[in-house]
């Protein structure tokens, strides 16, 4: 792990894995103004050298993926690229339903869109590149697939995932506490919902 | 209590001074991009430094109101009139009911900022009136016809001798470099510190694309997304900078080579396409 500098407002904690990043999240970021997780690393906002000192004096927390929270998300897998998907990745349809919905996600980081995250721990067999051309417009719920990734948008958003299907649960509604259904953390299960 | 935007020529938001703290959520901080001119505006009619006024790109707002109000008006300096009369910028001014204020184009600078006693009390979202017009949080950008509630006066309006405007010419902002200055090669990091860049016409709350030399990547290959803040300098994969608004996507892929100190940000809120910037290390 490294300290780098991020202006005179943050420090950047540099890890070497998503999960040693969590860690660091897990015990620091009530202890901070802000901390946001990246794919390796923590933002975390203060001042740098009371920030620096207060890392110095802690240590990742293990992350017990079991106790996380579990979210089971409901998908009719009827997205316009999974035909796209099974050719890319030399399974059926029918198997790439089952690969997604056969082992459970977790929460890494956000971005891109507010209730968005990046999920991972997924089937390793699922990785796709992005769309060559992204989709101007993406309805809000499509469930896609991009890198070791998968995701959820939140709201209607041009977009370069692969669809493999749509949820009508809401990711993100402004009047509900906390807005965002998925944080950094929260395990995932795709289930294919009845047709 | 209300005032009702008659015209925008370009864009006028609501902002206050934001929702920092929520990056779990995928929120950036957004709020006044110029915050000391929004400062400065509500110590002028009273408020408090969190209420909520108006930012408005290249002037062209028109308001008309059917109460009597104090505002004040800071930031980029236009021609400014009650009525068809010319009132000065920087000081509380008394808007009577039944009339019109016109924010004229600024001769320099970009943003101007609107303050109004009790403050513009459209309803927060997350914590904060502010739209960030990246995530599309808080109120809807202001259209004619929008009609802006107004708060009860807090308070009377301070004389303030913090005379604040635009510099003219060259800006140059202090940063601290890193995390990732290591993406650059030593010679495109002195040309990053050295050489004045231009703002292009890409420019907006969410960041600022520059132009000048190219500037080479010792490390060629993106970083895995990684947070950003206000000021964030990225280095896109063609060697293009990009310095980040208040608007700016919570994390993103490309290295990020330097930061804008704080304190400097501000004076991004102020550069239009052609005004040269110039980073120098804090």
């Amino acid at each position: 792990m490294n300290i780098l500098p991020y202006g005179d407002r943050a420090v950047l904690i540099d890890c070497e894995s998503l999960a040693e990043a969590r860690g660091w999240y897990a015990a620091l970021a009530d202890q901070v103004d802000e901390a946001v997780l990246g794919a390796r690393t923590v933002l975390l906002r203060g001042a740098p050298a009371d920030l620096r000192s207060l890392i110095g004096q802690a240590s990742p927390r293990p992350i017990d993926t079991a106790d996380a929270p579990l979210v089971e998300i409901p998908v009719v897998y009827d997205g316009q690229d999974l035909a796209e998907v099974a050719d890319l990745t030399g399974l059926t349809t029918t198997d790439v339903i089952a690969a997604h919905t056969g082992t459970d996600w977790t929460a890494a980081f956000g971005g891109f869109a507010p209730g968005f995250n990046y999920l991972v721990g997924g089937d390793p067999r699922l990785q796709v590149p992005r769309r060559r051309v992204p989709r101007t417009s993406v309805p809000a719920g499509a469930v896609g697939l991009a890198g070791e990734f998968s995701g959820v948008y939140p709201r209607p958003s041009p977009g370069g995932w692969q669809l493999i299907g749509h949820t009508d649960l809401v990711l993100w509604d402004v009047d509900r506490d906390p807005p965002a259904l998925l944080s950094p953390g929260t395990r995932v299960r795709f289930i294919e919902a009845g047709r | 209590m209300s005032l009702l935007v008659e015209r925008v020529e370009l864009l006028a938001t609501v902002q206050d001074l934001g929702r920092p703290g929520l990056g779990h959520l995928g929120v950036s901080p957004s709020g006044a991009f110029d915050r000391p001119a929004l400062r400065q505006a509500n110590a002028l009619v009273g408020n408090h430094a969190s209420a909520a006024g108006i930012e408005c790109l290249r002037g062209g707002l028109q308001l008309h109101t059917s109460a009597d109000h104090l505002i004040a008006v800071t930031g980029a300096v236009a021609d400014l009139t009650i009525d068809d009369r010319s009132v000065e910028q920087g000081r509380a001014l008394h808007l009577p009911s039944g009339s019109r204020l016109r924010v004229g184009v600024p001769a320099h600078g970009l943003r101007t900022y609107l303050a109004v006693s009790g403050g513009v009390t459209v309803d927060p979202v997350l914590g904060s009136r502010s739209t960030d017009t990246l995530a599309i949080l808080g109120p809807d950008r202001l259209t004619p016809g929008t009609e802006l509630p107004v708060g009860p006066p807090i308070g009377e309006g301070a004389e303030l001798d913090l005379p604040w405007a635009p510099r003219l010419g060259e800006t140059t902002v202090e940063v601290v470099l890193g995390p990732r200055d290591s993406y650059l090669t030593g010679d495109a990091l002195r040309r990053l510190l050295g050489e004045p860049w231009t703002v292009t016409g890409q420019c907006d709350r969410i960041g600022l694309r520059l132009s000048g030399p190219t500037l080479e990547r010792a490390i060629t290959t993106e970083v895995p997304s990684e947070p950003c803040v206000r000021g964030s300098i990225q280095i896109t994969s063609d060697g293009t900078p990009i310095v980040f608004g208040p608007d700016h996507p919570v994390t993103g892929g490309y290295p990020v080579v330097a930061v804008v100190i704080d304190a400097h940000t501000d004076r991004l809120a102020q550069l239009g396409p052609g005004d040269t910037v110039r980073f120098t290390r804090a």
